[in-house]
C-alpha cells in the first residue's frame, strides 16, 4: 500500500527558471496517507494538473521528490507506479468492447488467465453499473458510461494503490455528476484505495473528499477538512475562494490602541495583536465570513453603523450589502429574519474575525 | 391551425439544380445518348439499345485492360496506405523540423502529372537516367520498353512516390488531432507501442483513412497521363489501362458509341467499388450486437 510523499517538490516548465513566477509547482512538501479520500482544489492554472501528473509519473519534478513508502519515485515511468489515472474527457479504446477496454491493462500485465480476468472485469462491471453493456463497442456509450470504463481500467487492476481524478465529471451531465461522484466514494468505501481528486468546484471537493488540499499559484496554501477551509481560512485566498461568495476582507489600521477601521477600534485578543505589532508588517487584513456577521438595528460597544444598500433574496437564505466605511461587507441572514431599513448596525463575533498578515492567518496559541 | 399551401420555396432549389444539370446531369446524358446508338455523321445515326454494352464487356482486350486495372489500383493501395501511415508516424512532431518535414513530403504532389511521367521516364532510361543507370551497372537487364515486369515494377515505383505523400500528410493530420490524454491513458494502462498504435491510433485515423482510400482509389483507376508518358501503355498492352483503351477507342478510333458504353461502364466500375469500400469500413465500426 502507498503512501505518497513530496518532499521539497518544484517544477518549472521552462529549463532556466528566473523567479518565482517560472514555476508551476513552487516548493513544497506534502503527504497523502494511504486509503484518504483527497480533492486537490484550486482555480484554473494554479498547478493541479502539474502535481497529479508528476504523481503519476507523466511530468517528472525539475527539483525534489516523489516519494511511495518512502521509495523514491522520480524516475520510474507511470507504467511502472502502480497508480492509474482519469482524465478530464474520457479516454476509451474505440475500436474494443467494454470488457476489452476493462480487461486491457490486465492483458498488458500479463500472467492472468482468461478466467481470472473475466472475473475481475465482472466484478469491477457490477460496481460501475456497466453488466449490462460489456458486449458493447466503448466508443458507442454516453459520456458518463465512458468515464466510467476510464475508472474501471484503474480499478480493475490489483496492483492500483492509487487513483489519480484530473477533473473526471467536466463532460458530464448534472445529475449524472451527482451519482458518479457517489459511485466514487462507494469505490473508495469498498477498495482500500487511495484517491485523489483534481477540481475547480468547491462543492465536488467538499462532497467527495475527506481533506483538501487547496492550491494557489502552486503552493498548497491549505491542507484540511472542508469545515476547517471553511471555519479556519489558513490563508486569505482560501477565505476568497472557499464559500459562496467568499469572504468580508477590510484592511485596519495598526495604531497605539489597537487595530483601527472607520474611526473605531476593532477588538482582536491580546496575544494576536502582539503578533500582529511584532510582524513589522503592514499588510493587515481582518476576515469575517458574509455568516458569521450579525446585523441589526441596535447600538453598542462593539458594533458598528453601517448602511444598507442591497438585498439579493437567494431562496433560502438573504445577501445584504452593507456599506462598513469604505468597504462593502457581505452578510448571510436567514430568510425569516427582517432586514434593516437603511441606518443599520453590524457586529463581528469574536471567533469568526481572523486577522491576517501579510495574507496568512494569525490566531492565539491554544493553550 | 390552417396550413397555408406555399411550395414557391422550392424555386430556391433552381440555381443548384441548374448547377448540377450542366455539371453533371447534362454532360452524363449526351454520353448515355452517343452509347445507344450508331453513329456515321451528323445526320445518320441508328438506335443500338444495349448492343455496345454488350460488345464492351465481352472485348477479350477491355477484359484485360479491366483487370490490369484492378491489380494495379490494389497494389498501389497495397503498398501506399500502409507506407504512407508509417511515414506520418515517424514525421517529427513539432518545431522546425515539422515543418521541413512537412513541405519535403509533400513536394512530389504539387508536380503535375505529365512532368512525373517525365521525370520517371528519364529515370528510366539505361544511358542517363539514375534508375535505369544504376540498375544496368548492377548487372540487371533492366528495360521498361522491352520488359513488362519491368514497366509494370516502374509505374507502381512512380506512383507511389508520387501519392504516398498524400496519405502520409492525411494521416499525419489525424494524428496530430489525438489528445495527449490517450497517451497518457495508455501509458498508465502499460500498453505496448504496437497496442497504442493499433488501438488509439489506428481507430482514431480510420475516418482520414477512408477519406485516402476512396481518393487513391479513384485516382489511381482513372490514372493516364503518367504510363502515357513513361511507357505508352506498353511493352504491347501489358501497360495500357482503362483511360488509355477508352482515349484509343472514343479519340483515336472515333467510335462514339463503343466509347460511351464503356464510359458508363467504367463510371460505375467507380461508383460500386467506392461504395463497397465505404460501407465496409463504415460497417466494421458498428457495435456487433446492434447489427444483430
Amino acid at each position: 500500500m502507498a503512501e505518497i510523499t513530496l518532499k521539497t517538490l518544484a517544477h518549472s516548465y521552462s529549463k532556466k527558471p528566473s523567479g518565482p513566477e517560472d514555476y508551476a509547482i513552487r516548493k513544497m512538501e506534502h503527504v497523502w496517507h494511504q486509503g484518504g479520500a483527497y480533492a486537490l482544489l484550486g482555480p484554473s492554472g494554479c498547478g493541479k494538473s502539474t502535481l497529479l501528473n508528476i504523481i503519476s509519473g507523466l511530468v517528472t519534478p525539475s527539483e525534489g521528490d516523489v516519494l511511495f513508502d518512502g521509495k523514491r519515485m522520480n524516475e520510474l515511468p507511470p507504467e511502472k507506479r502502480n497508480i492509474a489515472q482519469v482524465f478530464q474527457f474520457p479516454v476509451i479504446y474505440d475500436t474494443m468492447t467494454v470488457y476489452d477496454n476493462l480487461a486491457f491493462p490486465l492483458r498488458n500485465q500479463g500472467g492472468f488467465s482468461e478466467e481470472k480476468i473475466r472475473e475481475k472485469v465482472q466484478e469491477v462491471a457490477d460496481v460501475l453499473e456497466l453488466s449490462g453493456e460489456l458486449q458493447r463497442k466503448a466508443k458507442n456509450l454516453s459520456a458518463d458510461q465512458k468515464q466510467k470504463v476510464s475508472m474501471g481500467r484503474g480499478l480493475v487492476r490489483e496492483d492500483v494503490t492509487a487513483i489519480l481524478f484530473d477533473e473526471p465529471l467536466t463532460v458530464i451531465d448534472p445529475q449524472l455528476k451527482w451519482r458518479l461522484r457517489r459511485k466514487l466514494k462507494q469505490i473508495h468505501q469498498r477498495f482500500d484505495i487511495t484517491m485523489v481528486y483534481v477540481t475547480h468546484d468547491q462543492l465536488e471537493a467538499s462532497t467527495f473528499a475527506d481533506k483538501i488540499a487547496l492550491m494557489y499559484e502552486g503552493q498548497i496554501v491549505q491542507f484540511g477538512t472542508p469545515q476547517e477551509l471553511f471555519e479556519r481560512p489558513a490563508h486569505t485566498f482560501v477565505g476568497y475562494f472557499i464559500g459562496s461568495p467568499g469572504m468580508n476582507f477590510f484592511e485596519p489600521r495598526l495604531t497605539d490602541e489597537g487595530l483601527m477601521f472607520n474611526g473605531k477600534v476593532i477588538p482582536v485578543s491580546k496575544q494576536v495583536l502582539e503578533k500582529v505589532r511584532s510582524s513589522g508588517s503592514d499588510n493587515i487584513k481582518l476576515g469575517i465570513r458574509p455568516e458569521f456577521v450579525t446585523l441589526g438595528t441596535d447600538t453598542g460597544e462593539q458594533l458598528y453603523e453601517v448602511l444598507v444598500t442591497g438585498v439579493e433574496d437567494l431562496g433560502t437564505y438573504r445577501m445584504v450589502d452593507v456599506e462598513f466605511g469604505s468597504v462593502t461587507v457581505k452578510v448571510r441572514i436567514p430568510e425569516d429574519k427582517p432586514v434593516p431599513a437603511e441606518a443599520a448596525s453590524i457586529g463581528f463575533p469574536e471567533p469568526w474575525l481572523k486577522v491576517y498578515v501579510d495574507e496568512r492567518l494569525v490566531e492565539a496559541d491554544h493553550e | 391551425m390552417n396550413k397555408i399551401e406555399n411550395n414557391k420555396a422550392w424555386f430556391f432549389v433552381i440555381p443548384v439544380f441548374v448547377v448540377v444539370a450542366f455539371s453533371a446531369v447534362i454532360p452524363l446524358m449526351t454520353v448515355v445518348n452517343y452509347s445507344v446508338q450508331d453513329i456515321f455523321g451528323s445526320d445518320s445515326a441508328f438506335w443500338t439499345g444495349t448492343e455496345w454494352y454488350k460488345e464492351t464487356l465481352r472485348d477479350p482486350g477491355l477484359q484485360a485492360a479491366l483487370l490490369r486495372q484492378f491489380a494495379f489500383s490494389f497494389t498501389v493501395l497495397a503498398i501506399e496506405v500502409p507506407l504512407g501511415i508509417g511515414i506520418a508516424l515517424l514525421m517529427p512532431r513539432k518545431g522546425w523540423a515539422a515543418s521541413a518535414a512537412l513541405v519535403l513530403v509533400a513536394m512530389p504532389l504539387l508536380i503535375p502529372l505529365n512532368v512525373v511521367g517525365t521525370i520517371w521516364q528519364i529515370m528510366a532510361r539505361t544511358d542517363i537516367g539514375l534508375l535505369g543507370w544504376t540498375l544496368s551497372g548492377l548487372g540487371v537487364d533492366y528495360s521498361i520498353n522491352g520488359d513488362a515486369v519491368d514497366a509494370w515494377a516502374t509505374i507502381i515505383l512512380m506512383d507511389v512516390w508520387h501519392w504516398t505523400p498524400l496519405i502520409a500528410l492525411l494521416s499525419y493530420s489525424g494524428l496530430r488531432a489525438i489528445p495527449e490524454a490517450y497517451y497518457q491513458a495508455a501509458r498508465i494502462d502499460r500498453a505496448s507501442r504496437w497496442a497504442v498504435f493499433r488501438y488509439i491510433q489506428l481507430p482514431k485515423l480510420t475516418n482520414v483513412l477512408v477519406i485516402g482510400v476512396l481518393l487513391r482509389f479513384m485516382d489511381s483507376f482513372m490514372i493516364y497521363a503518367e504510363p502515357f508518358v513513361l511507357t505508352g501503355g506498353g511493352p504491347g498492352s501489358s501497360t495500357t489501362f482503362l483511360s488509355q483503351t477508352l482515349t484509343t477507342i472514343a479519340v483515336s478510333q472515333r467510335d462514339l458509341g463503343p466509347g460511351g458504353a464503356f464510359s458508363i461502364i467504367y463510371f460505375l466500375i467507380i461508383l460500386a467499388v467506392s461504395w463497397l469500400f465505404y460501407t465496409f469500413i463504415m460497417n466494421a465500426q458498428k457495435d456487433k450486437s446492434a447489427q444483430q
